[in-house]
């Protein structure tokens, strides 16, 4: 019985989160984690990640496999809880929420191995990225009935994705299948749709993962693109330390959890802590 | 150039309704004519039930992409609580007069009750999922079942059956007519849902869950307002079943059943409504047909097509082999060698139907979209461009 009793708590718990005193602050920076971290039983996989990131940068996270990087985005978007510390989004704290509403507020990602809506058009991708914004709120009762604001809620997100779509060179595409594109469109296609959220921050796992030289210097232009047209703060996890010296203002490197350095490419890769992780004594 | 762009619309989105109005139509004018049989008109009733809880499931299997063993449970707890609300009214109420607000009432009973029973079995969709989330949603059913087959003969008549309610006069006709108002109705609400920013939210949770909710879109809202709606429409199939069936069994409810019906939807393509529709009425005659001709201890071996088509259904979607046969040989593949595509560019243009376009695999975007998905053309090269194909005519 007592079981029961503590698998109903854990459900309640899980489904109707207690109100948490989240705190918010005047802060310069657009993410501010303070000694975020989690562990899973003993293992400590995440700690004291302390990040601050300016509006308008782009800022990298680096280290060797199983460093946590993608952890750490799991963290910031909320599939994990995490264990300490908490982060800050444009000085709004935004611990234990749920993956949706850290979304809502304005944290948006890609995802390491591609995670479109296949069986989906291209348009209509990005349009459920436009799903839970303000200006396309339209209840289920008023599409049931085809009341005139579905109508107009459904073409202007129409329209706003095919707006998106251009930005990206996908507009040609919109109709095929998702699972269609090749790769590097497929890539875009995933930003395009995390952009549709209209976020603050945008969090891009791995997004040059897979690519040739080509395709990676049209990304390179893509994301600097997304940082001037949308007045966008970028994080972002990328191996090619070419891909990363190139584009970040700043850099974060990461190993067994712990930031190993922190400071420009330049500066963080030539740390001789860095050098031992990457390439040993 | 405008009106035919309206026509093109109306027979791509409205078809459905049309032609479900045309067999109702025909059925009116056939029971007037002709004395019509009981058993067709029986056969009618029962092919009406069907369509509503085939479409109403493919809504759980075909769209959200969760398996569901238990509609016919759903299906149960409208037909026992819309049918005793009914019995009640009547026998109390002397309500005799006005039967049809009778049928109203049982009718919303029915489908509010099931409803509740979708939102609480919604709610271990959250936590569960594929085979585990099947086998408590069997559970449901078997348990809804139990408990009726075990209930007083004052409450719910027990293992006798629960006397069910009934029109007065030319009461199979008027039952007819009102399933295909019904059938009418849930296409409306649950096209109309699929068709919305809604629907796109759900398929998005089918294609990739996790992607979705990164992307914003409330899950758990999602998940429970589907099961929700589609047992909804189970309660009202049930009520509607529970004044054509005499007395209501509770064994008509069981695993069988709800197995009928995910044929029913597997049979019709995962996530066409279309499709769900007619396969139901096939099913359903052919079920009717088997029961007259296997009688007695062969009586079992009706159970044994259903698992028979299911199989045969998944070899033939799936098997490598018969993929060249698929693409030639499919029910879109005739239509459009049937309706040969005129030149004109309005047609072409911009995101009006294309009925020569041949999507390799038949997607439930097609029900729902108000642009077409181009997988492969007539000339049979992939990635097509309309534009580009409208300029170089």
């Amino acid at each position: 019985m007592a079981k029961v009793i503590d698998g109903i708590k854990a459900f309640a718990k899980k489904h109707f989160p207690k109100k948490v005193n989240r705190i918010t602050k005047e802060s310069d920076f657009v993410l501010e984690t303070e000694n975020l971290g989690i562990s899973f039983g003993g293992l400590k996989a995440v700690q004291n990640v302390n990040l601050k990131i300016k509006k308008n940068e782009i800022y990298g996270l680096v280290g060797p496999n199983g460093a946590g990087k993608t952890t750490v985005f799991n963290l910031l978007t909320g599939v994990y809880q995490p264990t300490e510390g908490t982060f800050f989004l444009c000085g709004e704290e935004l611990r234990s929420l749920k993956q949706e509403k850290i979304n809502h507020k304005g944290i948006a990602r890609t995802f390491q191995n591609i995670r479109l809506f296949n069986n989906m058009s291209v348009v209509r991708n990005v349009m459920v990225g436009l799903h839970s914004q303000d200006e396309y709120k339209c209840t289920v009762i008023e599409s049931v009935l085809r009341l005139p604001r579905h109508h107009k809620v459904e073409k202007a997100m129409r329209e706003r994705a095919k707006e998106l779509l251009d930005i990206f060179g996908l507009k040609e595409e919109r109709n095929n299948l998702a699972c269609n594109l090749p790769y590097g469109k497929q890539r875009k296609l995933e930003i395009a749709r995390a952009l549709a959220t209209n976020p603050k921050l945008l969090l891009l796992d791995e997004p040059a993962a897979g690519m040739n030289p080509n395709e990676t210097e049209d990304l390179m232009n893509t994301i600097k693109l997304i940082r001037d047209k949308f007045d966008m703060t970028i994080l972002l996890i990328e191996h090619d330390l070419k891909f990363v010296s190139g584009l970040c203002d700043r850099i974060t490197v990461l190993n067994f959890g712990t930031v190993l350095a922190e400071g420009t490419a330049q500066e963080a890769l030539n740390d001789p802590e860095v050098v031992k992780a990457y390439i040993g004594n | 150039m405008k009106a035919k762009k309206i026509f093109k619309k109306i027979t791509k989105h409205y078809l459905n309704y049309a032609v479900i109005a045309a067999v109702m139509l025909v059925f009116i004018i056939l029971a007037y004519a002709t004395p019509m049989k009981a058993s067709t008109s029986l056969l009618f009733q029962k092919i009406t039930v069907a369509v509503i809880m085939a479409v109403s499931l493919s809504l759980v299997v075909g769209f959200l992409g969760e398996l569901s063993l238990g509609h016919a449970g759903f299906m149960s707890i409208g037909a026992y609580l819309g049918g005793k609300v009914a019995l009640v009214l009547t026998e109390n109420g002397n309500l005799e007069a006005s039967n049809i607000l009778v049928f109203i009432i049982a009718l919303i009973v029915g489908a509010l009750c099931a409803a509740l029973c979708g939102f609480i079995v919604g709610f271990s969709a959250l936590r569960l999922r594929g085979d585990y989330l099947a086998i408590v949603t069997l559970a449901f059913g078997e348990i809804v079942r139990v408990i009726f087959t075990n209930s007083s003969a004052e409450s719910f008549g027990g293992a006798l059956g629960l006397k069910s309610p009934s029109f007065k006069t030319k009461e199979m006709f008027i039952l007819v007519i009102i399933g295909f108002l019904l059938i009418l109705l849930t296409l409306f609400v649950i096209q109309n849902l699929l068709r919305s920013k809604t629907g796109r939210a759900i398929t998005a949770i089918r294609d990739n869950e996790i992607a979705a909710r990164a992307t914003g879109i409330d899950v758990t809202k999602h998940k429970l307002m589907v099961f929700v709606i589609s047992a909804a429409f189970a309660g009202i199939a049930g009520v509607l079943f529970s004044y054509a069936n005499k007395p209501i069994k509770a064994d008509t409810f069981d695993y069988n059943y709800s197995i009928e019906i995910l044929v029913m939807v597997v049979l019709g393509g995962m996530g066409s409504i279309n499709g769900s529709i007619i396969s139901a009425t096939l099913i359903t005659i052919l079920n009717d047909k088997l029961t007259v001709y296997l009688t007695g201890d062969n009586a079992v071996f009706k159970d044994l097509f259903y698992a028979l088509i299911l199989i045969l259904l998944v070899i033939y979607n799936n098997a490598p082999a018969l993929k060249g046969f698929r693409e030639k040989y499919n029910l879109r593949a005739l239509i459009n060698k049937i309706r040969k595509p005129k030149n004109d560019p309005s047609e072409i243009r911009g995101d009006a139907a294309r009925w020569d376009v041949v999507p390799t695999k038949i997607e439930m975007d097609e029900v729902l979209s108000t642009d077409i998905i181009i997988e492969k053309n007539d000339r049979g090269d992939d990635s097509a461009n309309i534009r580009e194909r409208g300029g170089t005519k």
